[in-house]
């Protein structure tokens, strides 16, 4: 069946503007439509009943003749996730027709005018990912998963007389990626047994010893080299140093910190919070819908992993400049314009469709990520405040919920903790997972509620199930049997089916009478489940396959046999004295210039694309003030009913780690905590989660910078009282071109901060408010350049100077900022962060649509004053008549800066007014490209920026107009 | 007053089902989520009630097109038991996915397809009832609605709106800007008895004043509230 659309096909134009932005201006006449093969002995009338379901006569055409004329078809490769196709099952089911098999494709037409080269290239580098789909000229033939029969046996890997050569080409062979050393006590481990292990052992213990899942380098321990010393000093492991910080800081709303699949607070008696943010890198550099749609999947099952209610997700995202020529993408790379599309695709895919806001975030670009993009995925989680399960059980069922196994994903968990190359999108194939979010729904549907069912949960994740299994076996032992997992298709291996990273699947260890209460359970809402085995109690886990046993490791030699890591670092030597200011020619310029930068310019054009509103609890949105399209600080989620909320704040700057990454950790968590105190959390009560994306750490320089944030981090969060819960590193973030050349990414941490808000109804956003009032500074503004976004817009000097400090008052400033609102003293506030106190000033006018006058600065030198990114500063606006309270509340540590106004014009002193439409405009650049991107680009008779305008009129400006000005040229746009 | 017994609807991937819940209960309903299997199971849930709403979300993932799967569970396993509770006086209301769900059936005119922008949209618009609607869910409400939409598949296309106007089937027209091109800025119709509503945005996410945007400056009020509408469908419903 080939299906078209009756109206013009949007898709359509989504192409014809990539096409343009890769320099294909002249595409001739492009058509799309969506195929449906359907195999099986189909009467007349069966084909009519299909039609009928498939095509909506006023949406759309369809007819089962084969298409003929110029075209490729594009179709799955066999195996990948199609949910649509299991959906024609379903339906063939329903209307009791007998089908064979099914599945999906797209087919795309073009004219004559294109080139047979250019189409070619448009196919490969726009359409097609050879990751998960497979394409051909003319018609497709659709192609069904090989349903060969598996062999069903494990293969013995000799391994007891290699040398050490031997055993690095098994290492290459498997794509193992363990260390000469690991190998050695494998080997010993086995030679003490008297035998070789199956495969199925040898890729288990790959697993669980992955730096995936077993954080080596956090865990190993460190010989730290001073600069200008030869001696090292051995350290502690960098994740024993974040657990002391926690237990030092000992706060009391912190229930669970560094155990499990995510840390656990409780600020309000009676409910806690689970958090977690999570990285997955490597599978969206190579399938970017598919990494970044199982990236929030994954995390989301880690909060369904500690027993609670999935609320809300965040993401930060980091990609190569989208205006990259095509000549210097490098080899095997996805071009950033696609990795950026897909990944916000991927992301909005799962949060909208499993019904979860998808809240804070932020979006950063640099040519350093153009091979490697990051994507971190957070989720926040909430329950009835209970004991932690503390299963499994001798005796307790191991039952697997969710969907069924596949030969997707295997291997995940090395493959992410791997260096990539020009050819790790061909390798890395069967490492790429595609997420199916309503599966995932309906675990959490039966899930939530059914805390009393079970002992144990923890989700499927890297490693699948001989994670999985094997975390929750440790101590206890196992024995399970693979035949008893549901399979997509025949022909998985043993091994495969034991290591598949097969999506949405959770496991549970059930005690014996609860298992029925879970099965009616799982029965009820549709969801697949299967007992394939027990916890034994002797602290062996088995697998077998059928009768035959494929693995049988002692558990204590799974999880505590890898032998520690030593790892060498050379700390780093940031410049900390010194400080260097900048020549700004036209600060006007300059402002303008970084309100356009990606990094600051507006993200609407990603925020509307998620559903931030689902579930009503978002308070305060990503998006805020007059027109909603004022960046805000930090997000507050608050359920319509309650009194208090929890608000979310990210903290990030790489750019600040390639000159000094301890003062960049310290900054970042500043960040995080401002941006949370600065909506209306109180800094006494605030949990913070760490993501590590960095480079090869066996690199000693990239260990030491890995150590000195590690340091940051620490002092800063014993500074701000506020304990990190969980964290995750993402290490190997390199990737060596096809020139041979390394490209690492540059430090990258991202903290988040999770607070508790009192009071709801207080929150506070930075959009202006009333002409009159009184704008002040908080924290103090220092000649700090190094890593500025000042210097990504006019270029790094041969001095940068310093990075930002850490601010030894923040903490009590913060605190006093905290009870000025309390007491209802302020009326907006905003951080002071990328850009500056200018930037800063800027976004406040951009979220009221209000003017400001300064005319003090808070610092002599004039580019310092403007755009020094000094940290632990923020703006307020008071009301006049509360400037004494507030600056009795601050010990009259604030400066006043001026007032709002409304005159339309930021003010600044000795500098022409600049408009606030013209920041308005710099700020909203980037919408308009990007909206164009996905925008019909035929037909439409209006400006870009007439059509953001209208797309984002103040709803209570709309209701002052008239109905019969409705039809004013700025409608009917789409 | 005792509480209007209401359902609501939800199947596999519906996601606004308790949002929608919660605003029912606080328009003065006893609502209670019933799962789409549930209701073929034991169609006497239907009996019970006297009012129900089918939430919006995923339903099926919007494979082979937003709601069409859910409509085939439903029309297949309901029968015409939905127009028997609509033929008893009893309003139903779609909301997004709903909406698409009850499109799919014959129980409101035209389609949902594609926002012409081609890609999900989520923002907050103006909703304005329209002056000859029939519908029982909005046509007492004198004030503007203000919500959010949270949708890929909601430009509203039907043959011939004009005439579906003058028939009193447009409900609900958008206000601030058309978000996904639908014809005639169409944002929710009626069934020719005015009892069933479906509508692309969703009041049931604009119930207490703090949920507007722009609370903090003054904007939106009660009057606004999408709970309005909730209210409206409750009301009718405790005449019965």
């Amino acid at each position: 069946m080939t299906i078209r659309s009756v109206d013009p096909d949007p898709r359509i134009s989504r192409i014809t503007a990539a096409a343009s932005a890769l320099g294909f201006a002249r595409l001739g006449r492009i058509a799309i439509a969506d195929l449906v093969h359907i195999e099986g002995d189909l009467s007349d009338v069966d084909l009519q009943r299909m039609h009928s379901l498939l095509v909506d006569p006023l949406l759309q055409m369809g007819t089962w003749n084969i298409p003929s004329g110029r075209a490729v078809e594009i179709g799955l490769l066999p195996g990948v996730t199609d949910t649509s196709a299991d959906a024609v099952h379903r339906a063939a089911d329903a209307l009791g027709l007998d089908i064979d098999h099914a599945s999906t494709g797209l087919r795309v037409e073009f004219d004559d005018q294109l080139d047979e080269a250019s189409m070619r290239t448009i196919v490969t580098r726009l359409l097609v990912n050879p990751i998960v789909e497979r394409w051909a000229d003319g018609t497709i033939q659709p192609t069904h998963p090989n349903s060969d029969d598996a062999t069903g046996v494990a293969r013995t890997i000799a391994v007891r007389d290699l040398d050490d050569a031997s055993l690095a080409a098994i290492n290459a062979e498997r794509s193992l990626y363990l260390d000469p050393e690991e190998l050695r006590v494998i080997q010993r481990h086995f030679a003490s047994l008297d035998r070789d292990p199956t495969d199925v052992e040898i890729e288990t213990l790959a697993q669980t010893w992955s730096e995936h899942c077993a954080h080596k380098t956090f865990r190993a321990i460190v010989n730290a080299t001073e600069p200008g010393d030869t001696e090292a000093t051995e350290r502690s492991p960098l994740m024993h140093q974040l657990r002391s910080c926690t237990d030092a800081i000992a706060a009391p709303f912190v229930r669970s910190a560094f155990v499990g699949n995510a840390g656990v607070v409780e600020f309000r008696k009676g409910t806690t919070l689970a958090l977690k943010a999570e990285t997955h890198n490597h599978p969206s550099a190579v399938e970017p819908f598919g990494g970044a749609n199982t990236g929030v999947g994954g995390v989301i099952r880690d909060i369904l992993g500690i027993a609670h209610k999935p609320i809300a997700v965040t993401d930060i995202l980091c990609f190569g400049p989208t205006d990259l020529p095509l000549s210097e993408l490098p080899e095997g790379s996805l071009h950033p314009q696609r990795v950026e599309a897909g990944v916000i695709g991927g992301i909005a895919d799962y949060g909208n469709k499993i019904g979860l806001p998808t809240v804070a975030g932020a979006i950063l670009y640099d040519p350093a990520y153009t091979t490697n993009p990051l994507v971190f995925a957070g989720c926040i989680g909430t329950a009835p405040s209970r004991p932690l399960h503390v299963g499994p059980h001798p005796g307790d069922r191991v039952i697997v919920l969710g969907g069924a196994t596949g030969r997707d994903g295997i291997r995940g968990a090395t493959f992410s903790s791997a260096t990539m190359d020009a050819t790790t999108g061909e390798v890395a194939g069967a490492s790429v997972q595609i997420g199916d979010p309503i599966v995932e729904k309906l675990l959490i549907d039966v899930l939530v509620g059914a805390e009393d069912m079970y002992s144990a949960i923890t989700d499927c994740g890297a490693g699948g199930l001989s994670s999985a299994i094997g975390e929750m076996a440790e101590g206890i032992g196992a024995n399970v049997d693979l035949t008893l997992v549901p399979r997509k298709y025949p022909g998985l291996e043993p091994w495969e089916v034991w290591l598949s990273e097969a999506q949405e699947r959770m496991v549970v260890s059930v005690p014996p009478r609860a298992v029925s209460a879970l099965a009616n359970r799982c029965a009820m809402h549709g969801v697949n489940w299967s007992d394939v085995g027990s916890f034994t109690g002797d602290g062996i886990l088995v697998v077998r396959n059928g009768e035959e046993v494929v693995a049988e490791l002692d558990s204590a030699f799974l999880h505590d046999g890898r032998p520690q890591r030593r790892m060498d670092a050379s700390m780093p030597d940031p410049q900390r004295n010194g400080a260097t200011s900048r020549v700004v020619d036209d600060p006007e310029k300059s402002l303008l210039a970084l309100l356009r930068h990606p990094n600051i310019a507006s993200k609407a054009a990603t925020i509307h694309r998620y559903d931030h509103e689902i579930l009503g609890a978002t308070l305060v949105r990503p998006l805020v003030g007059a027109a909603s399209d004022g960046p805000a600080d930090g997000v507050v989620l608050a359920q319509p009913t309650d009194q208090h909320g929890i608000a979310i704040g990210i903290g990030v700057n790489p750019w600040f780690g390639l000159h000094d990454p301890e003062a960049m950790a310290f900054a970042a968590v500043d960040e995080a905590v401002r941006n949370v105190v600065a909506v209306g959390a109180d800094p006494d009560r605030i949990a913070l989660l760490d993501n590590f994306s960095w480079g090869d750490p066996r690199r000693k320089s990239t260990m030491g910078d890995l150590v000195a944030a590690v340091d940051g981090c620490c002092a800063a969060a014993f500074m701000f009282n506020a304990p990190f819960v969980s964290g995750k590193d993402s290490l190997n973030n390199e990737y060596i071109g096809g020139d041979g050349e390394r490209h690492a990414v540059p430090p990258t941490l991202v903290i988040t901060a999770v607070g508790d808000v009192p009071d709801a109804d207080r929150c506070v956003t930075p959009d202006l408010l009333t002409p009159g009032n009184i704008l002040m500074l908080i924290g103090s503004t220092e000649m700090e350049f190094a890593g500025s976004h000042f210097d990504l817009v006019h270029g790094v000097p041969d001095n940068p100077g310093v990075v930002p400090a850490p601010d030894t008052d923040a903490a009590i400033h913060y605190r006093h900022l905290h009870a000025a609102i309390q007491a209802g003293l302020i009326v907006s506030c905003h951080d002071v962060s990328e850009g500056g106190l200018a930037v800063a000033l800027a976004e406040m006018c951009i979220g009221g649509r209000l003017g400001a006058t300064i005319n003090n600065l808070p610092h002599d030198d004039l580019a310092t004053a403007l755009f020094s990114e000094s940290i632990g500063r923020i703006i307020v606006e008071v009301e006049e008549r509360s400037t004494p309270a507030f600056l009795r509340i601050m010990d009259d540590d604030a400066v006043i800066l001026g007032e709002v106004s409304e005159s339309g014009l930021l003010s600044l002193p000795d500098i022409e007014p600049i408009p606030v439409s013209d920041l308005v405009d710099a700020f909203n650049s980037r919408i308009d490209a990007v909206t164009a991107s996905f925008d019909e680009t035929g037909g439409t008779t209006l400006a870009t920026t007439e059509r953001y305008e209208a797309n984002n009129t103040d709803t209570d400006q709309a209701d002052e107009r008239r109905p019969d000005q409705r039809g004013n040229g700025k409608r009917g746009t789409l | 007053m005792s509480r209007v017994p209401a359902l609501v609807i939800a199947g596999p991937g519906t996601n606004r089902d308790r949002d929608v819940e919660m605003a029912l209960d606080l328009a003065g309903a006893d609502a209670r989520i019933v799962l789409a299997n549930e209701l073929i199971n034991s169609p006497r849930h239907l009996d019970d009630a006297r009012l129900a709403v089918v939430a919006g979300g995923f339903s099926y993932a919007d494979s082979l097109g937003a709601g069409r799967m859910l409509a085939l569970d439903l029309t297949l396993g309901l029968g015409d038991r939905l127009h028997t509770f609509v033929g008893r006086g009893r309003p139903l209301l779609g909301i997004c996915n709903g909406f698409q769900v009850l499109s799919r059936t014959s129980l409101l005119p035209g389609s949902l397809g594609h926002n012409a922008q081609g890609a999900f949209d989520c923002r907050w618009v103006v909703l304005e009832h329209a002056p000859k609607s029939n519908s029982i869910w909005t046509n007492e409400i004198d004030d503007t609605i203000h919500c959010p939409i949270a949708h890929g598949e909601g430009r509203y296309v039907h043959p011939d709106h004009v005439s579906l106007e003058a028939a009193g089937q447009v409900a609900l027209r958008y206000r601030s800007t058309n978000p996904n091109g639908s014809v005639g800025d169409i944002a929710g119709v009626s069934d020719p008895t005015g009892l069933v509503l479906g509508l692309m945005p969703h009041p049931e996410n604009h119930i207490v004043v703090r949920q507007h945007p722009h609370h903090q400056r003054g904007g939106g009020g009660s009057a606004h509230l999408g709970l309005r509408i909730f209210e409206a469908g409750v009301a009718h419903a405790n005449q019965l």
